[in-house]
């Protein structure tokens, strides 16, 4: 673009309508600024302020600074407010890193970038109307703020009365759009310059990576988008990644004696492995301790074929730490709830019981306390811990071993290596009850959660896998029976436990996972893909190869049971717990569904002895970079 | 077990009015009344509730632990929701179940 020749002939919509006004002024005896408003009323003259020639609008230079992080993918439903960043993104930038997916709800796009940068670590952009989108966006966003994922929310927002044409650009408009989910981002702004832009984009995606990494967002103003980017010396500033916060030396030294020291310590572990060297360190801090991993699985954190691994129990997210001396919690999801334990009665809030041994000692490493805010209360109970360090995990991790081996004394090693013997086989004796265990109704139908586990695992386990679903409604199966090691086979859960996330996450994790040719595995809750099923759609347009096998127990099943929890409780009818809970009458075909979309699709399947045949085509399918689909009729849990 | 043994005792004194347990009426009532919620359809148990196919448990006993359950999960059901021919129902049809297969003899659950 010629900058001289725009500097000469400034025609944005201010300047023309100006101009405009000026011209007609001595037609008629009406005052100048009336005879301006008039002007800009008229077709015609609206029609003229389109005119901007061969100029770079600004939202070019935005897309050079999206390009400068190095960004793979938007996801969006398009909106008018975003409509300059949109064209730019695809005539300007290419649809070139980043790349433009089409979503069919924000919730969809926000989902989708949480569960992209759970298995790529680094975020993808979502763009959203500042107003109604966003309000479509917020329960991912609050999803992945509570998991502590970096997504980038570009927003959509006309600030200047000038600038709004019509009805639905003001309702489409806000004073200050990020308002409305600042309670759950870490951090926003309403650039009001390009240069403003750049500055804060690049400062967005910093502040997004440094642990505890959140969900940031940045207003695109439409003005800033449409006008041209004038002759300004505009720069992009370099983006320097924060080294992690590491917790304090002297802190680090005294948990390490206090470990060294245990009798029987345990190490819980939340969202601790950031990245793939963190299954290292964990893995180094455990055997180096003789010390059993309870792992909440929120994260890929530590092998569970490890002897060191801790059965999950009745419960991942809330082991039995009853037993142990010393417990370290690392980056720990409410600590204080897996320490203590409400009865019956004080399930509705009154007394609580500690379920530690006496005398236990806490210790605590996190991140997360560097973020908390006041409003939603997912920071959880406060903790009495003996000893709590701010930093994050992984970061700290490093030093935090070197310190323990230098305590551990011959004596000592002896001890550990006898108490990790004994884990091991206890861990040994855990497997098989487990093995026996899922032979329970192994030829029941509806099919047993344990057999259609075991019948993936046949299918999959010589492949190059990645199970991006939460386990847990599957009663933890593919925990207990498969082997998990690389960093990218699992992938925690919602985060926030807002149910919708886990047909989005599964596409945006199968985007991350396609250029590296994994097998993404998803066990889809059937409730939760009911939220917004569009996404399936998304995933067949953008040829994002990906098996899905439902989980169809035909209910929002956890709340069935809390009424016939209540019913019974009260002497009262528990015959009622389908009403409002259940998805039946008619049942609902998922397979129909997902055809529809462009799957490929079978089901409803309620054979035990057909799965195996109808998974080994459906991963043919996936492996042929197609979408799959199998709908399995399961039993509840 | 000190309140346990009193509680066994008034229980098995109300059993004795109850008939042979109706299968078909105990089939209805385990799905109808959401024990296969936590337990499953087949009473296989999971991790939200514990095994009852096959159950070892004397029938009084079965009773008196519905009754007074020590599992935090569970709620009592009382005599007001279930009566005891109920459970006694639900306990006959408990024992239908088969034997389960032993894992060893499973090649899926020996990979």
């Amino acid at each position: 673009m010629d900058k001289s020749n725009e500097s000469k002939n400034p025609v944005n919509r201010r300047g023309f309508l100006t101009g405009a006004a000026a011209g007609v002024a001595g037609l008629a005896a009406i005052p100048p600024v009336a005879m301006a408003q008039q002007a800009a009323l008229k077709p015609e003259a609206r029609a003229a302020i389109e005119v901007t020639g061969n100029r770079r609008p600004g939202s070019d230079f935005m897309v050079d600074v999206f390009k400068s992080l190095d960004i793979e993918y938007i996801a969006a439903n398009p909106g008018s407010s975003f409509r300059g960043l949109q064209e730019s993104f695809i005539n300007y930038g290419g649809n070139k890193s980043p790349e433009w997916l089409t979503c069919c709800h924000e919730e969809s796009s926000v989902a989708m970038a949480h569960g992209y940068a759970k298995i790529e670590g680094k975020p993808m952009l979502i763009m959203a109307h500042g107003t109604v989108g966003l309000q479509h966006a917020s329960m991912a966003i609050y999803n992945a703020y509570c998991d502590r994922v970096p997504v980038y929310i570009v927003l959509g927002n006309i600030l200047d009365v000038d600038y709004r044409r019509g009805n639905a650009e003001w309702v489409h408009s806000v004073q200050d759009a990020a308002a409305m989910v600042r309670d759950y981002t870490k951090w926003d702004d309403t650039p009001v310059s390009l240069g403003h832009f750049a500055e804060s984009a690049v400062r967005a995606y910093q502040i997004a990576m440094t642990p505890p990494t959140e969900p940031v967002v940045l207003v695109a103003d439409g003005t800033l988008q449409e006008e041209p980017a004038g002759d300004k010396n505009l720069r992009i500033p370099k983006l320097t990644a924060n080294a992690p916060p590491q917790g304090d030396s002297n802190a680090v030294a005294e948990a390490a004696r206090m470990l060294v020291a245990a009798e029987n310590p345990v190490i819980v572990a939340g969202r601790v492995a950031r990245t793939p060297h963190g299954i290292d360190l964990l893995v180094e801090l455990a055997e180096t301790l003789g010390a059993r991993v309870q792992d909440q699985r929120m994260r890929m954190n530590f092998p569970t074929a490890h002897p060191l691994y801790g059965h999950p129990g009745a419960s991942i997210a809330t082991p039995n730490l009853s037993s142990y001396d010393v417990i370290l919690g690392l980056e720990v999801q409410d600590f204080w709830g897996i320490t203590h334990k409400m009865t019956g009665l004080n399930k509705f809030g009154m007394e609580a019981q500690p379920t530690t041994k006496p005398g236990a000692k806490i210790i605590n490493i996190s991140a997360v306390e560097l973020n908390h805010k006041a409003n939603y209360q997912d920071f959880g109970r406060y903790l009495e811990a003996d000893l709590s360090i701010t930093g994050d995990a992984e970061a700290t991790l490093p030093e935090l071993i070197e310190a323990v081996k230098k305590l551990i004394t011959p004596d000592r090693r002896r001890a550990i290596a006898e108490r990790a013997a004994k884990i091991a086989e206890a861990n040994q004796r855990d497997r098989e009850r487990d093995r026996e265990l899922a032979a329970l109704a192994w030829d029941a139908s509806p099919i047993s959660t344990a057999r259609l586990s075991a019948e993936l695992w046949a299918q999959i386990k010589n492949e190059d896998w990645s199970l991006v679903s939460n386990d847990r409604f599957v009663s933890s199966w593919p925990t207990r029976l498969w082997n998990f090691s690389k960093p990218y086979q699992y992938i925690g859960a919602q985060g926030g436990a807002g149910i919708g996330y886990q047909a989005p996450a599964a596409v945006g994790a199968a985007l991350a996972n396609r250029k590296h040719g994994r097998l993404t595995v998803n066990i889809q809750c059937d409730g939760d893909l009911n939220y917004a099923p569009g996404v399936l759609w998304t995933a067949a347009h953008h040829h994002i190869p990906m098996l899905s096998v439902m989980h169809n127990n035909r209910a929002y099943h956890e709340e069935r049971m809390y009424l016939t929890l209540l019913a019974a409780k009260y002497d009262r009818d528990p015959g009622t717990s389908d009403i409002g809970t259940a998805l039946a009458g008619p049942n609902i075909d998922y397979a129909s569904i997902a055809k529809g979309y462009g799957w490929y699709a079978e089901g409803p399947i309620t054979d035990p002895q057909a799965l195996g045949g109808a998974l080994k085509r459906a991963i043919e399918r996936v492996q042929n970079g197609e979408p799959a689909l199998l709908d399995v009729v399961t039993q509840p849990r | 077990m000190k309140t346990f043994l009193p509680i066994l005792l008034l229980a098995a004194a109300a059993l004795a009015e109850t008939k042979p347990g109706d299968i078909d009426n105990g089939k209805r009532l385990f799905e109808r009344d959401g024990c296969y919620q936590c337990h499953g359809h087949s009473g296989q148990g999971g991790l939200a509730g514990a095994r009852l196919a096959q159950t070892k448990l004397p029938q009084v006993a079965f009773i008196a632990y519905v009754r007074n359950p020590s599992s935090g999960g569970m709620p009592p059901f009382r005599a007001k929701v279930l009566s005891d021919q109920d459970l006694a129902d639900v306990y006959a049809y408990l024992k239908t179940f088969p034997e389960p297969r032993a894992a060893k003899d499973i090649p899926l659950l020996n990979q």
